[in-house]
């Protein structure tokens, strides 16, 4: 037993690790000495680089990917396809994702509140309650009301709205839970969201890795 | 009525060009793109928004893909195989 634990881990893939840790905390600790006033947010960005995290999330990603196969397996007799799989798979990755963040951020807190949009559909919850609450104070309260207001406001602003706020608006739609937020809180929950996808990406690399060195059949790359 | 529009534009202009350009400056040390041009600070933040846009796509294409391969080794994978428990050891 513990001789084979020591023959899976590979040296090469621990090196290449450690390259890559060491490049981004040096990113991390360029971007906490220049600006010594959002240093709060120099630290959550770091925790998406940290061992410790990438451990975490894989842990729950594995205990994500085991639910997944124990429903699916429930509903053999409806023999699920391969896209419904892959579906089933993304959503639990990205609700790992988000419990990790533990709903610190816009985007977390978008995925999980979707998640429940999902389960409670055919009840047909009031909107209201779905609502997320704002994390600046340069949204104010007001523009969280009225709909209709809001997208005739951005109906009358769409030919006047420069180049770079237009951009800004397809970045909020790109990160979940910031498609109508203002200017600055897109930018920095697409900061976070940025550091978060790439952990995502790097943990599920390493469990095809682990899946695939026992897989009967391995997939063709 | 024109008071709450008046509100949101006023909203709007009290983002200021040096908030921006903090923000976007912070945003684009996370692209791995732009640090190769780095050197050049001429890159304007319409460039830097639209390589973001264009990387949060991109990891979203990533995410898909490893989604569908780890589906099909799961397919692969016994649930109480020991290759299972020797997995589950590791990620714990």
């Amino acid at each position: 037993m513990a001789s084979l634990i020591s023959d899976i881990e590979p040296p090469t893939s621990t090196t290449s690790d450690l390259v890559r840790r060491k490049k981004r905390s040096s990113a991390s600790s360029a971007a906490s000495s220049r600006s010594s006033a959002s240093s709060v947010s120099g630290e959550i960005h770091a925790r998406w680089r940290s061992e410790k995290q990438q451990r975490i999330y894989s842990a729950k990603l594995f205990q994500a990917l085991q639910q997944v196969r124990l429903n699916s397996s429930a509903s053999t007799s409806s023999s699920p396809t391969a896209q419904k799989r892959g579906k089933a798979v993304r959503e639990a990755a990205d609700r790992a994702l988000a419990v990790s963040a533990r709903g610190r951020t816009l985007w977390s807190r978008a995925i999980l509140a979707n998640r429940i949009k999902l389960k409670f559909r055919k009840q047909r919850r009031p909107r209201a309650t779905m609502a997320i609450p704002a994390m600046t104070t340069v949204v104010s309260s007001s523009s969280n009301r009225s709909r209709k207001r809001r997208v005739s406001v951005l109906r009358l602003n769409k030919k006047s709205i420069p180049d770079v706020n237009r951009k800004v608006r397809v970045l909020g739609r790109l990160v979940p839970g910031c498609g109508k937020q203002s200017v600055p809180v897109i930018l920095e929950e697409a900061t976070d969201y940025i550091q978060a996808l790439e952990m995502q990406v790097r943990a599920m690399n390493s469990l095809v890795q682990l899946l695939s060195s026992y897989g009967s059949a391995p997939p063709p790359i | 009525m024109s008071n709450r529009r008046s509100r949101q534009t006023s909203n709007a202009s009290r983002i200021s060009d040096d908030q921006m350009i903090d923000l976007v400056s912070k945003l684009r040390q996370f692209l791995p793109e732009i640090h190769e041009r780095r050197r050049s600070d001429k890159v304007s933040a319409s460039k830097v928004l639209q390589e973001t846009c264009n990387y949060i796509r991109k990891l979203h294409r990533e995410v898909d893909n490893l989604s569908d391969r780890l589906s099909q080794l799961l397919d692969s994978v016994d649930e109480d195989s020991p290759e299972a428990a020797v997995i589950r050891s590791l990620l714990m």
